[in-house]
């Protein structure tokens, strides 16, 4: 208990609570720029905190990403640019809601669901990090493989069009992720000896071309819509009060399986909202509305995204692991402010981990009202001339690719990846699958060489070690699901004939 | 129109004669970093960059040139034009992508101001290993199959897989003796090592310190010169095992080709000024980064002996072409 009290006297410093402010304003902007992710806002706080106290120097780390990622939907929802591969899940549903007049709703689901979600999954982190942290020490890369190619198979769920030519889509992306010699065999693949196409293809260039530069191409190649009647949105809170207890359930459950996923090095934020989408519109009681602005799926994705965010500090904290970018810019600040991760953290510096868990939930909190002032800023931009909206996005795409790596090259691949979106769009190919196969490819191809190469090219452990044999069963199950479902058609209707 | 080239020539002209003088840096300084924001390369470029600022008086940038596995931020800082204003870090990896014919940059195509920092391999197992001792799991090794052991650190051709092979090939075996695991990095072949997926890892010792310490992980040996000052209790190779064998992922400072004499004076001062000042390895110290110094002439002499170095055990391991 008196570690509680001398966590909250930390955290209520004068010196922590204006770097808590700061630094939320600070990502609340740079995440709604497009294409400047949470990950460089992060990273370019690192010399600040040099500057600061121990706990200062977390408290802009944590605040700042939440932040960042938040204010990353902005651009998605509004104008079709997603800021993370994580956010691409739900960019169609959120920019479809745009498109209705509904972008308050759309993206108040996201600020309300993400603050739920951090605050949930800083929860289980405060309760149940010694458990997760054994969960996500018992993930080798045979699980690893599962868990991907479960991903993989999402690309079918969150498509409008049908199955087959999203499975094509996604296999297109697969192809996408063999370019470069980020491979197991570190052999440079499909180069053309292009020293650019070494290091693969980033998925930010790639999302945002699909995504935002085939949305300009769209728009210009159409006529204007015409205008939506200029209105006053009601609350943004109390619409969004409404949704939770509609959907209470599906934002429970989307909680529930980004905490677990999140837990997961490597898997994280990405893997969690494409999963949590698939899940809800899998079981939902009207999946045809999905992907025409339905705000169920936002609601599960958004609480599932930001839950695996808290959660992902666990292995970080704990172990040292990085469950992605943003911890491991995190673990670094936390070595230099003497914070070392390790389980002595959570023994002998108990009230500065408390004091974490107090920034979190406090950076959740504060995301609400700074969140709903950033959208009702941002959404001037909807009342704008379309002529004078698609040259900046244009511009916003080059620069976000450049900021990446100072490397025009990204630019390039945002021009091709757009003209890429904008065909497949155009002939009914779902770009979401694609962008699936881009990020999940590695994943699974990582994980399957190394699992073979371990087991001297046995496949029998992918089915042996418990954990692997469970979602190996779940994999395999959903896999001949759809075919389970057709032979008993087939059979019930013959059965049906003979008795006419 | 006229009036204004007149101006230029007359302001080239006065400042010509104060170019000549040693008065740079004049303006700001541009540090290019091969490797993403986030990383150990960037964190380390960007402390150098600050302190360097007090030291002459101008910003220094970083600006992250990343893609192609490193080699486009090296190719950048090589063609860049040497006035002394676009300088910036190579590493390990200058002498290691051209073996691999994956460019046709070399060390040589740098003028080399300063060595600033050098992270030696370690050899780490699963906390609950049966190998107490570097030596114990040397004989295991020995007394294994080719392929049978498997290790990790990083992906295929990595600093840490070479790390290995030369360990192996100084131990009198085949630099492939022990299967490689490639990985994305040490921190997942470190969470692999402690889900019972691995023999043993190569990677540096603060890579897997948090692991270390929550007991799933034993440090047995540290492939560098002498002990690590964050791990005083994991002996050298040399002290276990009488193997004189180092190698490490080492960072330095650099320019392009060419690059002025007095400008390569004048930053091989200044680096090494931060390199002896308190906060240099006070934050060096609290990452777990290794200090090692070496002034533009020294770290010539490194690239030569690393790049030779590494070009042998990338032969060993069959990765050379």
């Amino acid at each position: 208990m008196n570690d509680l009290a001398e966590a909250v006297r930390i955290v209520l410093a004068t010196d922590v609570l204006i770097a808590i402010l700061a630094s939320a304003v600070y990502g609340l902007v740079v995440g709604s720029l497009p294409g400047l992710s949470a990950t460089m806002a992060t990273a370019l706080l690192v010399p600040v905190t040099f500057w600061l106290s121990p706990i200062a120097a977390i408290a802009t780390i944590i605040t700042a990403s939440a932040m960042a990622i938040f204010s990353g939907d902005i651009p998605g929802a509004l104008l079709r640019i997603p800021g993370t591969p994580a956010s691409a899940a739900y960019t169609d549903e959120a920019y479809a809601m745009t498109r209705k007049g509904q972008a308050e709703l759309a993206l108040g689901a996201g600020l309300w669901f993400s603050a739920i979600g951090g605050i949930v999954g800083t929860l289980s982190l405060m309760l149940m990090a010694p458990l997760l942290a054994e969960m996500a020490l018992s993930f080798s890369s045979y699980e690893y493989f599962w868990l991907a190619l479960l991903g993989l198979m999402c690309a079918t769920l969150v498509a409008r069009s049908s199955p087959i030519k999203a499975i094509a889509s996604m296999l297109l992306g697969l192809l996408i992720a063999c370019i470069g010699m980020e491979n197991p065999a570190g052999t440079p693949r499909f180069t053309f000896g292009v020293t650019d196409l070494l290091g693969g293809i980033e998925p930010i260039p790639a999302l945002v071309g699909v995504f935002a530069v085939s949305e300009v191409m769209r728009a210009m190649a159409s006529a204007e819509p015409p205008k939506l009647p200029p209105r006053r949105f009601g609350s943004i809170l109390a619409n969004q009060w409404l949704l939770t207890k509609r959907y209470q359930w599906q934002m429970w459950r989307g909680n529930i399986v980004g905490i677990i996923i999140g837990v997961l090095p490597g898997a994280g934020a990405d893997m969690a909202a494409w999963v949590s989408y698939a899940m809800s519109k899998k079981f939902s009681r009207t999946p045809e509305l999905f992907g025409t602005g339905h705000p169920e799926g936002l609601v599960e994705a958004g609480a599932s995204n930001n839950a695996s965010l808290a959660s992902g500090w666990v292995p970080s904290l704990l172990f040292g692991i990085p469950g992605d970018t943003i911890t491991a810019i995190a673990i670094g600040v936390l070595y230099m402010k003497g914070l070392n991760p390790g389980p002595t953290l959570f023994t002998e510096r108990a009230s500065s981990m408390y004091a974490l868990y107090i920034i979190f939930i406090l950076a959740n909190i504060i995301m609400i009202p700074l969140g709903i002032v950033m959208i009702r800023l941002a959404s001037v931009v909807l009342r704008a001339p379309r002529s004078a909206v698609m040259p900046v996005i244009l511009l916003l795409c080059a620069v976000g690719a450049f900021a990446i790596g100072n490397n025009p090259f990204s630019v390039l691949m945002v021009g091709v990846f757009g003209v890429l979106g904008f065909v497949m769009e155009r002939q009914g190919f779902p770009v979401a699958a694609l962008v699936l196969g881009i990020v999940m490819g590695n994943m699974v191809e990582q994980n399957f060489v190394t699992s073979l190469i371990k087991s001297d090219g046995d496949v029998w452990p992918f089915f042996e070690r418990p954990v692997s044999s469970v979602l190996a069963a779940f994999t395999i199950g959903a896999l001949l699901w759809p075919l389970g479902v057709w032979i008993w058609n087939r059979l019930k209707s013959t059965t049906g004939e003979i008795v006419r | 129109m006229i009036e204004r080239r007149t101006l230029l020539a007359a302001t080239t002209a006065l400042a010509a004669p104060a170019m000549a003088q040693p008065r740079w840096p004049a303006r700001p300084v541009t540090l290019l970093c091969p490797w993403a924001a986030g990383g150990g390369t960037d964190a380390v470029i960007r402390i150098i960059g600050q302190l360097l600022e007090r030291e002459l008086g101008q910003p220094f940038n970083v600006v992250n040139r990343t893609g192609g596995s490193g080699v486009v931020g090296h190719a950048a800082l090589a063609s860049a034009a040497p006035d002394g204003y676009t300088l910036g870090m190579i590493t390990a990896e200058i002498c290691m992508l051209h073996w691999q014919g994956l460019t046709e940059l070399t060390f040589r195509n740098f003028t080399p101001l300063g060595l600033m920092n050098n992270d030696p391999p370690g050899v780490l197992v699963n906390g609950a290993s049966p190998h107490r001792t570097v030596n114990a799991l040397a004989d295991a090794i020995k007394a294994s199959r080719p392929g049978q052991l498997k290790a990790s650190g990083t992906g295929q051709g990595g600093i840490w897989h070479l790390a290995l092979a030369g360990w192996l090939d100084a131990m009198g075996l085949r630099a492939d003796h022990v299967r490689w695991v490639p990985s994305n990095g040490a921190a997942p072949a470190m969470q692999d090592l402690a889900a019972n997926g691995l023999d043993f890892t190569t990677n540096s010792l603060p890579e897997g310190r948090a692991i270390i310490d929550a007991g799933r992980a034993r440090a047995l040996a540290v492939m560098g010169p002498e002990r690590l000052g964050a791990f005083p209790q994991v002996p050298t190779l040399k002290e276990a095992m009488g193997l004189d064998y180092s190698t490490g992922a080492w960072r330095g400072i650099a320019g392009p080709l060419n690059l002025p004499v007095e400008i390569a004076t004048a930053m091989g001062a200044a680096l090494k000024k931060v390199y002896d000042g308190e906060e240099y390895k006070a934050f060096l110290n609290s990452r777990g980064f290794g200090l090692t110094y070496a002034d533009g002439a020294g770290f010539g002499r490194h690239l030569v002996a690393a790049d030779a170095s590494l070009g042998a055990a990338m032969r060993g391991a069959g990765l050379a072409r």
